[in-house]
Order: structure tokens, then C-alpha cells, then sequence
């Protein structure tokens, strides 16, 4: 029943979005990977997931806001059994919390999945891509097996802008690039430029 | 639309069947023969534009069949689509975040119930007149005034582009002539065939002995001899069939000419919004083609004069 209700939700998503798909460079994803994109829809992770082949959305998880996802019985079902979401909690700001966000991180990839995230954290203007958080970075250094696959999503935004709750339906373009790798003594700090610029890049 | 079935119907659609089968026997023959990259490439599209001639003609003869509403419904579809992909391409804001829901999900279907309901005093003015000016109304009251008169005048242009000039077309089926009583369905097949031959000849004759460009800043693609000869072939085509229609054959040379001119209008001026915008294609939805806008972008500039040319010389 949830695999029907998934593959209803993937197809209305595609629909809905117009959604085309451009992969640069080598094939995005070998067998493991984390998706990073950047963020200023609710369509977002939905589209990103969405295109995905179904053998690998069905492992594929996204991370989402507990506060947000919780609120009510439908979103709990959808974040939690059609998405299989991870939900971290987002109020923490202590060592303590963030650890325990990234533990469920890994966690998740420790059972074979992959993951989306969106390393600026929070939703934008559509404009620019804000400055990465350091989660990323940290996932790359604690398994570096996975491979790191910078998504870029255009005309999310335009589709459905924060704060509105129906689409204006238009064409959307989800781009796909070569697995990031970390490299030999490089710095957080200049990793995660590299991943953000990886990110602009694509833009189509 | 009583007996949809009759027998000029039945030959149309055969004639069309007809030249599908020949086309596809063609570009097989041709991917065999052809030899080189450039040369694989062309054929490569050509096979890929018959196929898709293939569903985009089952899908129009399906709705022919259903009879009116069948066209309605197969236009509107179209519509949305086509505004689709033109909205993605205007630089709209968050502020005309509102005004776009009401023209996706009011403006549009309100257009096409006007066409079946065959209001026609409304139909032609409910975009033009009062879509016109309440558009920009609902984006004022949103606030955001940067570039304001270029997001109102370019939604105006997507309204009357992928919505007033397509409803043209099933708008066809509205029209009472006298002496043609149910006849309407054929006078749209009619234009649809004619536009589209002359899209294909313009393309087949610019391909075989295109030498001088047009517009070469506009389209590299348009040359004199691809015009000519597609005006010529598409005018001789439609002069053909002028016993599906309510003209006599001269005045079906005249209309076919007025439509093969009218879709040339409509490619270059679209392709110099493309280019514009920066696109090759306004989409990918049609295989070998683009996006819908780029198949009707001829159709939408020649229904609305065809329509108004037969409903002041020959309607009731």
C-alpha cells in the first residue's frame, strides 16, 4: 500500500513540476550516495526524490525537520512511511544536539541508504546559495565510501516560493554532477566552498 | 457534428494516415542509406519528429472522434501546457504568485468553457479586455513594483499567446455557416492540416534547397526557399482539399494561403522569443520537436485569423 501511495506521490511530483533531468559528467551515483542540493521550495526534496529510479528512491532518504513533519497525523505518515525521512530536530543548537542529528546521519547510511540534504540549512530566496553548514563535511570524513553527489534544483522556487501552499505549474530542472571526493588535507572550511560552487555549477 | 463519421472525414484522416505511413517508409529507407554524422543527426530527428506526428495525430483524431467536447478538452490540455512552458520562461516574481494561480487555474478554464458554451461576445474579449486589466491589478496588490510593467506585459503575452489564440481552434467548431451544417469538425482538421503541411514543406524544401536565410539573427533554419516553397506546396495542399470545406477552390487557395503565411509569422516571432530568453526549445515534451509551443506556435497565430476571416465571409 505505501509502495502505491509512494509511486502515486513520485508521479504527481514529476507532473506537477515539469521536472527534467540533466546528469554532468560521470554516472551520479554508483551504489551508495548522498544527494546535496540547494534549498528554497517545499517541492524540493519531493522533486529531487521524485526522479529518482525506483530502486534507489526506495533507498533513498530525506532529512527534514522534525518540528515540521510531526505536526499532524498525514504529514507524520508521509514523512515517515512514504518518505522514510530522517527527522532531526532542528531546535538544538548545543554540541550535544548536533551530534545527535548526525548519529542518526549515520546511522541511516550504516543500513545501506542514502541520503538528500541541504546543507544551507534552511530554505532561501531562490537567488543566491547561502554559505554550506559543516554536516556535510563531517559525513564525508566519518564514511568516505559514500559518494557525495551535488544536485542542482532550478525553478523550484519560482514554482512554489516560501510561504505559498499551491504551485503555479512551469518546467523545472533537476541536474545531477560527478561525485564530489575530499580531498587529502583539505580544510572544512574550503571543502565546503567546493561543494557549494560544485552546487552553482549546474545551474542549467 | 451529428454523423462525425461521415464519409470526407474518413478520407481525411486516411489521406493523413496515408502520409504517415509513406513518411515513416521514407526516414526507414533513409537511416539505412545516409552515411555520416551530420547526416545521421538530421534523419536521427526526422524519425523522431514522424513518430511523434504519429501519437500527436492519434491523439487529435480520438478527440475529433468524441466530437465536440473531445476538442475542447484536447485544446485546453494543449493550452495549459503551452502556458506552461511560456510562464517558465517570463520573469515573473514572487508577487505575481497569486495573479498566476487565477490565470492557471480561472483565466484558463473559463476561456474554454466560453468556447463550448459558444459565447462567442465573451470569448473574444474576456482575455483582451478584462483578463487585461484585472492581471495587473491582482500583481499591484501584491506590492513588489521591480520590473513591474515587464512581469504584467510578458503574462499578458503567455495569456494571448498559449491561451486566447489556442481556443481559436476548437473555437472552429462553434462557427454556423449555411450549407455547412456539421461540418465544423472538418473545417478544423482543415487548418490543422494546412498549418502543418506547411510547417513540414517549409522545413522539407528549406532542408533539400535552402540557400538564403530569412532572418539569420532569428532563425538559422528559415530560408527563402524553404518559404516559398512551403507557401506554394501548403497552398496547393489546402486548395486540394477544399471540398471538406464550405469555400469554393480559389477561396480555399486564398484561406490556405492567409494560414501558411500567418504560421510562418508565428514560428519567426516565436523563435525570436526564444532566442530572447536565451532557449533553443521552449521544452522537451515532443520528442524531435521541443516543447508544445514549439509544434502550435505556427496554429496559434493562423486560428484566430482563419476563425475570423470564415466567421466574417462565410458565417451566418
Amino acid at each position: 500500500m505505501t509502495g502505491i501511495v509512494a509511486a502515486c506521490v513520485a508521479t504527481l511530483a514529476r507532473l506537477a513540476s515539469g521536472v527534467s533531468v540533466r546528469c554532468v559528467g560521470d554516472s551520479p551515483c554508483r551504489d551508495q550516495c548522498i544527494f546535496f542540493a540547494n534549498h528554497c521550495s517545499h517541492l524540493d526534496f519531493v522533486v529531487l526524490w521524485s526522479v529518482l529510479p525506483k530502486d534507489l528512491r526506495e533507498r533513498t532518504r530525506p532529512v527534514a525537520a522534525k518540528d515540521y513533519w510531526e505536526a499532524g497525523p498525514l504529514r507524520r505518515y508521509a514523512a515517515t512511511r512514504v518518505f522514510r525521512a530522517v527527522l532531526v530536530d532542528r531546535q538544538g543548537s548545543n554540541f550535544g544536539q548536533l551530534r545527535a542529528q548526525m548519529d542518526q546521519l549515520i546511522e541511516a547510511l550504516d543500513a545501506g541508504d542514502s541520503l538528500i540534504i541541504f546543507p544551507e540549512g534552511t530554505r532561501g530566496t531562490g537567488q543566491e546559495i547561502g554559505p554550506f553548514k559543516s554536516g556535510l563535511d563531517y559525513l564525508a570524513r566519518q564514511r568516505p565510501d559514500v559518494d557525495l553527489v551535488p544536485v542542482h534544483l532550478h525553478n523550484l522556487y519560482r514554482i512554489m516560493p516560501k510561504g505559498e501552499f499551491l504551485p503555479v505549474p512551469q518546467l523545472s530542472c533537476v541536474s545531477f554532477g560527478p561525485p564530489l571526493l575530499l580531498q587529502e588535507g583539505e580544510s572544512k572550511a574550503a571543502f565546503l566552498a567546493r561543494a557549494r560552487e560544485a552546487v552553482e555549477s549546474l545551474q542549467p | 457534428m451529428s454523423d462525425v463519421l461521415d464519409r470526407e472525414l474518413l478520407w481525411l484522416v486516411g489521406g493523413v494516415l496515408g502520409v504517415l505511413v509513406i513518411s515513416s517508409i521514407v526516414g526507414a529507407v533513409l537511416a539505412r542509406r545516409v552515411t555520416g554524422d551530420a547526416g545521421r543527426a538530421t534523419v536521427a530527428n526526422l524519425n523522431a519528429r514522424i513518430r511523434s506526428w504519429w501519437v500527436m495525430s492519434a491523439v487529435f483524431a480520438l478527440a475529433l472522434l468524441t466530437r465536440g467536447v473531445g476538442s475542447v478538452l484536447l485544446f485546453a490540455l494543449i493550452s495549459f501546457l503551452a502556458l506552461r512552458e511560456f510562464i517558465t520562461l517570463v520573469p515573473t516574481r514572487h508577487g505575481d504568485h497569486r495573479t498566476l494561480l487565477w490565470v492557471f487555474f480561472v483565466v484558463m478554464p473559463v476561456q474554454f468553457w466560453l468556447v463550448w458554451n459558444d459565447w462567442y461576445g465573451l470569448f473574444a474579449i474576456f482575455i483582451p479586455v478584462y483578463v487585461f486589466l484585472l492581471a495587473p491589478t491582482r500583481s499591484a496588490l501584491a506590492g513588489d513594483t521591480e520590473r513591474f510593467l515587464e512581469r504584467t506585459a510578458t503574462i499578458q503575452w503567455a495569456l494571448m499567446i498559449s491561451v486566447y489564440c489556442v481556443s481559436y481552434a476548437p473555437a472552429l467548431l462553434t462557427l454556423e455557416i449555411p450549407g455547412y451544417e456539421d461540418g465544423s469538425a472538418k473545417l478544423l482538421l482543415f487548418l490543422v492540416i494546412v498549418v502543418q503541411s506547411s510547417d513540414v514543406m517549409q522545413y522539407i524544401w528549406g532542408k533539400l534547397f535552402g540557400r538564403h536565410r530569412i532572418a539569420p539573427t532569428v532563425s538559422p533554419n528559415k530560408t527563402w526557399e524553404g518559404f516559398l516553397g512551403g507557401m506554394a506546396t501548403a497552398t496547393l495542399i489546402g486548395t486540394g482539399l477544399w471540398w471538406v470545406t464550405p469555400f469554393a477552390p480559389w477561396e480555399a487557395a486564398v484561406m490556405s494561403l492567409v494560414i501558411a503565411l500567418m504560421g510562418f509569422a508565428g514560428g519567426l516571432t516565436m523563435s525570436a522569443i526564444k532566442r530572447d530568453r536565451g532557449v533553443k526549445d521552449f521544452g522537451t515534451l515532443i520528442a524531435g520537436h521541443g516543447g508544445v509551443l514549439d509544434r502550435i506556435d505556427s496554429l496559434c497565430f493562423a486560428a484566430p485569423v482563419f476563425f475570423h476571416l470564415t466567421r466574417y465571409f462565410f458565417g451566418a
